[in-house]
């Protein structure tokens, strides 16, 4: 048969009508059988249960089939690959049964040469006059050139959900790492919190007839601090105490610290004379440290030891290099002089100055580490300093110990973040005799 | 989520008739059995439901973990019949369900006391000596058919849907496109369906069980079909003159009435 790519050209001057009458003629050709059998998407007709009655030449051209091959012999299903099979049994066929038409599906059909031809597939039920399903009309349209765009749709979003899948994962292990950071971090904080505890006394002992105070900022709270402090009896009657501050912050100080509270504590049994318990220290820091790495502390070590008047308080006190202890009460604060002793731990013979003072009822002794008046203060981020100190210290109106620690905290607390060393207070007072008088007096 | 809800179950038929419980296979819902209800619902208590993943079942409820395996589609069947306090139940399962119901009846055997496999089959793929009629290769060609079709499921619908189970206009619109499912979870259901191995499961079923085969299925193929009444022990195999692998669509008068006959030899 004859296609439109025979109509004659209408280009020609005067034979416009003739051309046009030629080219409607040729139109009129295209029977419906032509149609059906030519056009550019493949047609076939089943009976109910799939068996291939009626199909178009495209379609057996697409195969690569004969009208033989396939008319009463194949069913729908057979020219699809197995897959698509498996999809047509379990989606299709329900599908077009319930609802009498099924549109735009995607299934591949095999050809005679095993190749597969990506097409989309129409079908409608055609029914009888009882509503009977009579016969299934199907369109195949060839949906190589879709598919492949489809494909690559497809392609695109799997990558791009696996992208985020990656993307999760990592998060995941990122939000996991972190977790475990937080962990360690916490475990770490756990651990320093527990050494730190060991360098200090988790709490004063009671000396009878005396009153002691202490307190410990921690500049920072993941490192550990190497200031230090303690108080223990040394024997029925006399106390000892010391107070430090070594050099450096974290592990090696709070060795360091370890060492010296230990060295200090068995010294001070050994012999207490503050001089020689500094001494003492002075050598094992000497030897301990005595490569490349050279560390010192300052200290003040003393001895309490109840006055024969049952009222008042001896201290004797050595001091290498540390700020000097403060007598507190009756509106004064004086340093109880022990000015030129060495550094402990710097040279192997050292000198420690030596000092004594009696606390009188209603006296205090404070010693503190420089953190106090070091810390910054004021718009001009001064020191605090010494004097500033004496004076904070004079005009306290109660001057227990109690009174004295609880004072000096609220003002270290207002220092705010001009306080950035670690800091060591501890107060030994002798309780005043008013407080005892009132008690006595009805 | 209440079970009722989660696997959208409807109960029909006759309250005071034996139990008949209808479970879809892979592909569609419920409402694979619409044209083989009204014959079973006359002397019936007719119960229907979606496995969690299809249908209008509880999308939310679903979970790769659980429906990865015929196991936690067995849990589903044992979570109605709990729910509704099902006794004495006739399992008719279709295609996968058939193993489905081989589970089922072994965990809870005072609530299901009779099977009936439509079109079954224990294993889809060749194995030494054994014809399943399909490749590990075919399996993967249905998952990119699955890829390929969403027929009406949409990602911003189903929500909305499975969502309002008291909306019937919603469920309307559902049941024009009731093999529509989440391709996600099809893909799970369809791999759970077609690479599981039932076939050691088959000598032990002790309740009295009918093999309903077609007689032209390119998925269960008479010859699996065989394989199945000869594993069952005692076990009783009708051949329904029907083409493709869903008979209640195909023929669903011969379907309904080889289930309503079978049913009625029971004790």
């Amino acid at each position: 048969m004859d296609g439109v790519g025979r109509v004659p050209g209408t280009a020609g001057a005067g034979g416009g009508d003739a051309s046009a009458d030629a080219a409607f003629t040729a139109l009129l050709e295209d029977s419906e059988r032509e149609l059906y059998e030519n056009a550019p998407c493949g047609h076939l007709s089943t009976l109910m249960d799939g068996t291939v009655a009626k199909i178009n030449q495209t379609l057996l051209g697409w195969l690569g089939l004969t009208r033989d091959q396939v008319v009463g012999r194949m069913r729908f299903s057979d020219l699809l690959t197995v897959g698509g099979r498996l999809y047509h049994e379990t989606h299709f066929a329900p599908l077009l049964r319930m609802r009498g038409e099924i549109s735009g599906i995607a299934l591949e059909l095999r050809t005679a040469h095993g190749d597969r031809l990506p097409c989309l597939v129409t079908s409608v039920i055609k029914y009888g006059g009882a509503d009977e399903p009579l016969l299934i009309r199907t369109t195949v349209f060839d949906a190589r050139e879709r598919r492949a765009y489809e494909e690559e749709l497809l392609r695109g979003r799997q990558a791009a959900e696996r992208a985020q899948r990656d993307a999760e994962e990592a998060q995941r292990q990122a939000e996991e790492a972190q977790r475990q950071a937080e962990q360690d971090r916490s475990r770490l904080k756990e651990a320093l919190a527990a050494l730190q505890q060991s360098l200090l006394p988790s709490t004063l002992p009671e000396v009878p007839g005396m009153e002691a105070a202490s307190y410990y900022h921690t500049a920072s709270p993941d490192r550990l601090g190497g200031d230090f402090y303690d108080l223990f009896p040394l024997d029925g009657k006399r106390w000892a105490f010391f107070l430090g501050d070594v050099c450096g912050k974290g592990p090696q100080a709070a060795a360091m610290t370890s060492l010296t509270r230990y060295t200090l504590r068995a010294a001070a049994l050994h012999d207490p004379d503050p001089a020689v318990a500094l001494t003492t220290l002075n050598t094992v820091l000497n030897e301990r440290y005595s490569g490349g790495d050279p560390r010192y502390c300052t200290a003040i070590f003393g001895v309490l030891e109840p006055g024969d008047d049952g009222r008042t308080v001896t201290v004797r006190l050595a001091s290498g290099g540390h700020p000097p202890a403060l007598v507190i009460g009756g509106g004064r604060a004086d340093p109880v002089p022990t000015t030129g002793g060495l550094l402990v731990g710097v040279l192997p013979d050292a000198h420690f100055a030596e000092a004594a003072t009696t606390l009188e009822p209603g006296q205090t002794l404070l010693l503190y580490t420089d953190g106090l008046t070091e810390a910054r203060i004021g718009p001009g981020r001064e020191r605090f300093g010494d004097d500033a100190l004496r004076d904070f210290a004079a005009g306290l109106t109660a001057a227990s110990a109690g009174h004295v620690v609880t004072a000096l905290t609220g003002l270290l607390e207002g220092f705010g973040d001009g306080l950035d060393d670690d800091t060591a207070l501890l107060a030994l007072g002798v309780p005043g005799s008013g407080a005892a008088t009132d008690e006595d007096t009805p | 989520m209440d079970v009722r809800d989660r696997n959208n179950v409807v109960v029909t038929g006759r309250p005071d008739g034996p139990v008949v419980l209808l479970a879809h296979g892979f592909g569609c819902d419920q409402n694979m059995w619409r044209l083989v209800v009204p014959a079973l619902a006359a002397e019936h208590r007719v119960v229907l439901f979606d496995y969690v993943g299809s249908g209008r079942s509880d999308l939310s409820a679903w979970s790769e973990e659980r429906y990865g395996s015929l196991d936690g589609y067995a849990r589903d069947v044992l979570d109605v019949c709990e729910e509704l306090d099902l006794r004495d139940v006739a399992f008719v399962g279709h295609s996968v369900s058939a193993m489905i119901g081989v589970l089922a009846a072994a965990a809870a055997p005072d609530r299901i006391t009779s099977l009936v496999m439509v079109a079954p089959s224990p294993r889809y793929i060749d194995d030494d000596g054994y014809r399943g009629g399909f490749s590990a290769a075919d399996i993967e060609e249905l998952m990119a058919s699955l890829e390929s079709n969403y027929l009406g499921w949409s990602s911003a619908m189903a929500p909305v849907i499975m969502g309002n189970p008291d909306r019937p206009e919603l469920a309307a619109e559902l049941s024009d496109g009731f093999c529509a499912t989440d391709p996600a979870i099809a893909r799970v259901f369809a791999r759970t369906t077609f690479l599981s191995d039932s076939r050691a499961d088959l000598p032990d079923v002790k309740v009295p069980t009918l093999v309903l085969e077609c007689s032209e299925d390119v998925i269960a193929p008479r010859e699996v079909g065989a394989y199945v009444h000869a594993a069952v022990p005692g076990s009783t195999l009708v051949t329904l003159d029907a083409t493709g692998h869903c008979p209640q669509l195909s023929a669903p008068e011969a379907t309904a009435a080889a289930i309503a006959g079978f049913l009625r030899t029971r004790p």
